[in-house]
């Protein structure tokens, strides 16, 4: 069992207050807060060991690269891929999702073919496709989910048919935390040869991902919701996957050769070894090391704890705002269906009135559409306030949150 | 005569389908810019001090004891800087 009080102290931010109350950090769904593990090993890498990684001789050079290794191989273990050829690293999802949509779906997706994509998406993973299908013509077709935010496994089983390439979907939505059976829609979208990509954005920092059990051919996700630094993220695709493609930034780092020919004029470039054939320039060094001791701490905390420490609050929370009569809350109740994560709306107020108000209680919560905006027109909503949260939240916290709207409920 | 850039730290226009303007003052202008608003504002409505429900020129908005005001209904940016130059200066 976790202990959130105990994981307080590693967390400096959470002794801040914020309008002269105790800050209550509850949007963690947009980004979480860092524990001085993280902070320290981001601090250690630049007193000690910054470098350039890679096809540097020089001591610095070797351990920059040794530790920028390290990362992906801990990234790899965390979410059991086969290893860092697996793991290419990019500064969050959206890049992650972006470098499928063109390196992979830019040579393979043309005419009649169609994407599938969920109607829970966060833009992140819509606007992409529909970029690309501006480019090449395929069509992005959209998946319903029923009323309370659950994905429609009839109706995806209706829209998926020998013209899908590729199924886009979240492991959990970032509005309303419903967790999908991946591994249902992965079994059958392989059935029809389609390859399934996931944003597990909001499922890697709350509860076990094995991407091998899952079978996904990509899972893409970001370190700043999983108390890493911004700027860093990962993209897992399976290798043999990984190897057809091509790049999809060109530069250093991501070649092998790039031979001059005196004759021709021209340059012939081969491509160097994954997961580095995706990773052009230089990286994000110190946001690999930042993850990396990220995922290390969340490993020692265990991530069934986790998830059982956002049920319990997530129930805790569901049964307290049963108190607020004008709190209305949206997505599926039942806790242990979904993650941590609550949208509601306050009778006659708008959202941005609800997290204003909240704000000076010192509560930080996110309002708007929560970039799920397809979403909020299923729901009819014009936007909605939500709450989200982590391992270092507290009942006692939900409990200051209620006391908070039933003052919301008396404007 | 000043500029609103003397008050105002920071706008956001929300997300949502509501397009508010979000005003963020500065900080240390926070009760200046209170009593500004209170001055020439019409108060609809007052909760406690630290919420203020107001109208000023047919334009309605919440202001916080923050030092933060809500906007809505309006049509873009520039209007609003209008009605904050109406206000503050």
């Amino acid at each position: 069992m976790l202990d959130p009080y105990k994981i307080r102290e590693d967390f400096p931010i959470l002794k801040r207050k914020i309008n002269n109350h105790p800050l209550i950090y509850f949007d963690n769904a947009a980004t979480t807060q860092k524990p001085r593990q993280v902070i320290g090993a981001i601090r250690e890498f630049y007193e000690k060991y910054n470098a350039n990684v890679h096809r540097g001789v020089h001591t610095l050079s070797q351990e920059a690269s040794e530790l920028y290794e390290n990362a992906h191989e801990e990234v790899a273990k965390f979410i059991n891929a086969d290893g860092t050829e697996e793991i290419i690293f990019v500064r969050g999802t959206t890049e992650a999702i972006n470098l499928v949509a063109y390196a992979w779906g830019l040579r393979n997706l043309k005419g009649e073919d169609e994407v599938l994509v969920t109607l829970m998406e966060h833009h992140s993973n819509i606007v992409p496709w529909e970029l690309l299908s501006k480019i090449n013509g395929f069509q992005v077709r959209y998946v319903d989910v029923n009323p309370d935010g659950t994905l429609n496994y009839e109706a995806f089983g209706n829209a998926i048919s020998e013209k899908t390439r590729i199924v886009c979907m979240s492991h959990v939505s970032n509005v309303t935390g419903a967790i999908n059976d991946v591994k249902k829609v992965a079994k059958m979208a392989h059935e029809y040869g389609a390859l399934v990509l996931v944003d597990g954005a909001q499922s890697v920092p709350h509860l076990p991902v094995d991407v091998k059990d899952l079978d996904v051919d990509f899972f893409a996700f970001s370190g700043h919701k999983m108390l890493g630094p911004t700027g860093i993220g990962a993209l897992y695709g399976k290798r043999e996957i990984l190897m057809e493609m091509e790049p999809f930034h060109g530069g250093g780092e991501m070649i092998r050769d790039v031979t001059f020919n005196t004759i021709t004029r021209r340059c012939s470039i081969s491509w160097n070894d994954l997961p580095w054939k995706f990773e052009a320039g230089t990286p994000n060094i110190c946001g690999g090391v930042g993850l990396m001791a990220a995922v290390k701490y969340l490993r020692s905390i265990g991530m069934e704890n986790v998830k059982e420490h956002e049920e319990t609050l997530t129930e805790h929370a569901m049964h307290r705002t049963q108190e607020c009569g004008k709190v209305k809350i949206y997505g599926p109740r039942d806790a242990s269906v979904k993650c941590g994560i609550i949208p509601f709306n306050v009778d006659g107020l708008s959202s941005h009135d609800v997290a204003l108000f909240l704000d000076g209680y010192g509560i930080m919560v996110r309002s708007g559409f929560h970039c799920a905006q397809p979403l909020h027109e299923v729901f009819k909503l014009k936007s909605s306030a939500r709450v989200s949260f982590y391992i270092y939240n507290t009942r006692e916290e939900i409990d200051r949150f209620v006391e908070v709207l039933k003052e919301i409920e008396r404007i | 005569m000043g500029a609103i850039e003397d008050y105002v730290a920071r706008i956001e226009e929300t997300c949502g389908e509501e397009r508010d303007f979000v005003v963020v003052f500065k900080y240390d202008k926070k009760g200046e810019v209170m009593a500004k608003i209170l001055q020439k504002a019409k108060v609809e409505k007052s909760i406690s001090r630290i919420i203020f429900e107001l109208t000023f020129k047919d334009v309605s908005f919440r202001l916080y004891g923050t030092g933060k005001a809500i906007f809505r209904n309006l049509k873009d940016k520039d209007e609003l800087k209008n009605v904050l130059s109406d206000l503050l200066l």
